[in-house]
């Protein structure tokens, strides 16, 4: 029965924790992957994207809400989520055209367009704190729960406690068919291909008559629609909070290095890595423990380290993967 | 008219030409082989031809028509096909993507073409789910010469298509490209192994500093005391 | 760095005259508003400029993108806490051997890691490494927690951390260069030598953890409970200690000032003299190293780092010199600050404020030029400032041909969002039109 409880803590706690968390960090860093394999650069402005996708989709579900439309037990957020990938696209076309275009012109070296992409966050961040200012925002309007702790126990007889979240179960499945639908665009379709062509062999995919600004539009388009996504699904799980989105960019650039930059598949693996290592290492194991090991009382917490500090866990990963393996787990591309 | 007609070429990538004067022609299936001493502007004659950098004098004509002022994206409209050197395939694409993105810029259905190219390389047809990064030397040879038959070109560049292949594998490439010049393609080809590839050649082209140094068909080149002498080393 | 070298107009009169402009501005800002506000814009504009030079010596001298300049900052700010403050009584010997006996764990951890990494083979090495790291971290929290606990305890309302060693507050700087560089050094041993965006990366991480341990390790330095009262270095006087001073309230009645003004002045001169020697130290040296064999060497592997090791010059070691030198010039910065605030407040770290601005400040003075460095602290330092004294009155005009209600309330309100607009577009700007800043580089 202990053995069982215990199962039942590291679920609640850490397994259905990290999944969802892995699963928006997922998204975040297959578009900072797109974005690197195509491009060829590390887009610093891509968790304030994630920010100003999620600010708009923010600001429809308000409207909504006040036309009293809504989904029922589902957020309302997920009806305005269309249209704010329409917006942040859009944006995204709008600066490529006016910032990231010329860059590519005259060939700029790949760490001046990670010098631009700087820019381009600062100008995001302000537009993002115009729409919506910097405070915390809830905005989860569905039902809480799909198991909540009371049911669990009328279900089980557990003393343990277990709870499913909806934004959970949202977040799961939202990224299970966007990730779907990226793969088969990718795989199966002309334009997907020629992405990845583009991105395997430049030269070779100019002299196949493939063209680039067409790419790199598309590539734009699904960045944003990424970006927003992950930034609606964090928000809807956590809270929307501008700063917070920008601090997000270290672990899912570190997903997206510790997968193998540039590959997607990497990039959803790494996001994975990330998140189960930093909920691990942050989870105050002592109820576990307790569990499994009768007759003793821990003193502390055992908790490997301190919440505050689960940003050094995506940092410790970064960077061993760049001293023992910079390629990634599965080989991204040195560009 | 020859089908293929760059007469002298002059030009360069910077300010120092290194194309002087070169006269390059092809005919209908004919297979016409660039050969010379290193650095002798071979492989540039042969971007010139297809439009990769721009002449100051001289012009080319295919089938009659004038390209000289067309970009490389447009001379594949027009039925050139090129084959680059090195990274000329797509690695982490499978071979029959790297066949369906040579055929990009097609609208019509290229299932009939993509058929007459495994007939011609049988191996592609076994491999076709497998990455081309992930083939052989050789086998890689061959997605990037199918690659550029998607288009159905009537003209198709190689830029040294033997370069690092064991010898067995070199003459398989020669008989294969005889077999696509049969199907009525011409072939412009610049080879670094100059003997075995004027075996094969209607015509060869010796170049030297940029400008022609002999010009006649393969085997008179071959049989050239003098060229032997100098080019082919005795 | 750029790729585009555009002709540099008559670099002779550029910079006087972009000084000249800045020495206005400050003057008019001292006439308008003050002295002891266009005083204060020039003393931090001054820290910013060393700041700026510090991240000009990697991105301009080497092309290197340290997205982390804050952690380097805030890293040398730590150094006035641990050298100039009184020491905490007993709380060495409270935690001290505790705390020491940790870190002492966890380097020969590391050192045991390492060598089994380098040693062993196979299977085992993987499984041995973890093993080693796994123990050690355990021995080490074993070891580390306790002396924490006991440090905190001591008198948390004021002190609960473990003090400083009472020495004078100059000191400190050099120190928090040390300090800055230790990190630098660690970091880009691992990061250089790989793709030139995961430096940025990886400074971009260790800024976010080198805060996070400021704020969160009280026993170092209160976390967030903030050190105060950090003593000013030699030989800037206190306020009170002036105006409490008969000689020195005769000599302001004497110019016909008010001795609490003067004495506000009096300290931030004090400051200023102190940062302009500093800085004329640091361009000094930094002017006489880009022109030496060194730095056109440096310059060399930047423009064209394929041929530069082809020369046989070991790029990622040179890139590691300047990484560091840059890194510690940012941490003197940062100890500098801390003692002109007086006081530590880790919250106060903001990547926006302290990374990508001084990144602003660098490109716009024009990379690669110490001059420009300086120009572009100071001067973005004013806009910066002068941006959010601005902004309101801006967004007033602007929103004055809306009707009252909500949505012109919201414009005026997200006026100081403003500069950060202003600084993206600044720095687009110059990125686009003019990449070799103000005064280019010669």
């Amino acid at each position: 029965m202990d053995l069982i409880n215990a199962l039942v803590a590291i679920t609640n706690y850490v397994i259905i924790p990290a999944t969802a968390y892995g699963a928006q960090l997922a998204l975040g860093a297959l578009g900072v992957t797109l974005i690197y394999s195509i491009l060829r650069f590390s887009n610093f402005a891509h968790g304030d994207t994630m920010a100003f996708g999620t600010g708009i989709v923010i600001l429809i579900t308000w409207g909504f809400q006040a036309m009293g439309i809504s989904l029922g037990p589902l957020p309302t957020a997920l009806l305005a989520l269309p249209f704010g990938i329409i917006v942040t696209a859009a944006l995204m076309l709008g600066t490529d055209k006016v910032v990231y275009q010329y860059y590519r012109k005259v060939r700029a070296a790949p760490v001046v367009m990670v010098m631009v992409s700087v820019g381009v966050m600062f100008v995001m961040n302000a537009l993002t704190r115009f729409l919506i200012g910097v405070d915390q925002i809830n905005f989860d309007d569905g039902a809480r729960f799909v198991i909540n702790a009371r049911q669990w126990r009328e279900m089980t007889g557990l003393s343990e406690p277990l709870t499913l979240r909806s934004t959970q179960v949202i977040t799961v499945v939202t990224a299970i068919i966007t990730v779907a639908a990226l793969f088969w665009f990718l795989g199966k379709t002309r334009t997907g291909k020629s992405m990845r062509a583009y991105s395997d062999n430049e030269d070779l995919a100019l002299l196949s008559g493939i063209d680039p600004n067409r790419v790199v539009a598309v590539t734009w388009i699904i960045t944003g629609a990424l970006a927003t996504i992950a930034g609606t699904l964090y928000g809807l799980d956590k809270s929307f909070k501008a700063f917070t989105y920008f601090q997000l960019l270290l672990p899912i650039f570190a997903s997206a290095i510790v997968g193998g930059i540039g590959n997607p598949v990497g990039a959803i693996a790494g996001g994975f890595v990330i998140s189960f290592s930093e909920v691990g290492l942050t989870y105050a194991w002592k109820k576990v423990v307790t569990y499994l090991i009768p007759n003793w009382q821990p003193d502390g917490l055992v908790q490997l380290l301190s919440t505050d500090y689960k940003y050094a866990v995506s940092f410790t990963i970064l960077i061993l993967v760049l001293i023992f393996k910079p390629t990634g787990l599965f080989k991204g591309k040195i560009v | 008219m020859s089908y293929l007609n760059a007469s002298e070429m002059t030009g360069g990538y910077g300010k120092a030409d290194i194309l002087h004067s070169c006269t390059l022609t092809v005919e209908k299936g004919e297979i016409a082989v660039i050969v010379g001493p290193n650095g002798a502007g071979k492989s540039t004659a042969m971007k010139a031809v297809f439009g990769m950098l721009s002449l100051r004098e001289g012009k080319v004509t295919l089938d009659g028509v004038d390209i000289t002022g067309l970009s490389p994206q447009d001379r594949v409209k027009k039925g050139m096909g090129f084959v680059p050197q090195v990274n000329n395939v797509f690695p982490t694409m499978t071979v029959e993507e790297n066949l369906e993105m040579g055929a990009f810029i097609r609208d019509d259905d290229f299932a009939g073409t993509m058929e007459q190219v495994y007939e011609l390389f049988p191996i592609l047809k076994e491999k076709r789910r497998q990455n081309a990064g992930e083939l052989s030397g050789g086998q890689r040879q061959q997605v990037a010469v199918g690659r550029a038959l998607m288009t159905q070109p009537k003209l198709l560049m190689l830029d040294e298509p033997t370069a690092g292949v064991s010898p067995i594998v070199m003459d398989e490439l020669f008989d294969r490209i005889i077999e696509v010049a049969r199907t009525g393609i011409s072939i412009l080809m610049v080879e670094q192994n100059a003997r075995q590839a004027l075996e094969i050649a209607d015509k060869g082209y010796v170049l030297v500093q940029g400008a022609n140094k002999y010009t006649d068909t393969g085997q008179a080149l071959l049989a050239d005391p003098e060229v032997r002498r100098t080019f082919l080393g005795g | 760095m750029s790729t585009t070298r555009q002709p540099g107009g008559s670099s002779a009169i550029r910079a006087p005259l972009f000084f000249a402009i800045m020495a206005v501005l400050i003057l008019f800002e001292g006439f308008s508003s003050g002295w002891n506000s266009a005083l204060g814009i020039l003393n931090m504009g001054l820290l910013s400029a060393i700041m700026a030079l510090g991240v000009n010596m990697q991105w301009g001298y080497a092309g290197l993108f340290n997205a982390g300049a804050m952690g380097f900052l805030a890293l040398g700010g730590l150094a006035p806490v641990l050298i100039s403050m009184p020491p905490t009584p007993g709380a060495f010997k409270a935690g001290g051997p505790g705390i020491m006996l940790a870190f002492f764990i966890a380097i020969v951890a590391v050192l045991a890691a390492v060598w089994i990494w380098r040693n062993l083979t196979g299977r085992l090495r993987g499984l041995a490494v973890t093993a080693v790291l796994i123990v050690g971290f355990f021995v080490y929290r074993w070891a580390f927690d306790p002396a924490v606990a006991a440090i905190e305890a001591i008198n948390p309302s004021a002190q609960g951390n473990l003090g400083g060693l009472g020495l004078p507050t100059l000191i400190s700087w050099p120190v928090g260069a040390v300090l800055a560089a230790g990190a630098a050094w660690l970091v880009g041993k691992t990061a250089l030598g790989l793709r030139s965006d995961y430096l940025a990366i990886a400074t971009l991480g260790i800024a976010e953890i080198l805060v996070a341990v400021l704020k969160n390790e009280q026993w170092l330095d209160r976390g967030v409970l903030n050190v105060n009262g950090i003593p000013r270095p030699w030989p800037v006087p206190y306020e009170i200690d002036l105006q409490n001073s008969p000689d020195f309230v005769a000599k302001a009645q004497s110019w016909g000032m008010d001795p609490q003004l003067a004495s506000t002045i009096t300290v931030k001169l004090a400051y200023l003299l102190l940062f302009v020697v500093v800085l004329a130290v640091l361009i000094w040296l930094t002017q006489k190293a880009l022109k030496s064999p060194w730095g056109r060497m440096m310059r060399a592997i930047r423009d064209n780092e394929i041929s530069a090791a082809a020369m046989g010059k070991n790029v990622t070691r040179r890139h590691l010199q300047i990484f560091v030198l840059g890194s510690a010039v940012i941490g003197l910065a940062g100890a500098m600050m801390i003692s002109l605030d007086g006081q530590m407040t880790p919250t106060s770290y903001n990547p926006l404020r302290y990374t990508f601005l001084i990144l602003v400040m660098v490109i716009v003075g024009g990379s690669g030029n110490n001059w420009g460095s300086i120009l572009g602290g100071v001067l973005i330092w004013y806009v910066w400032v002068k941006a959010g004294d601005w902004g309101p009155d801006i967004m007033a005009a602007l929103a004055s041909p809306f009707p009252e209600g909500g949505f012109k309330e919201h414009l005026i309100q997200s006026a100081p969002h403003m500069r950060m607009l202003v600084m993206g577009a600044i720095l687009l700007g110059v990125l686009r039109f003019s990449p070799r800043g103000l005064l280019p580089e010669k």
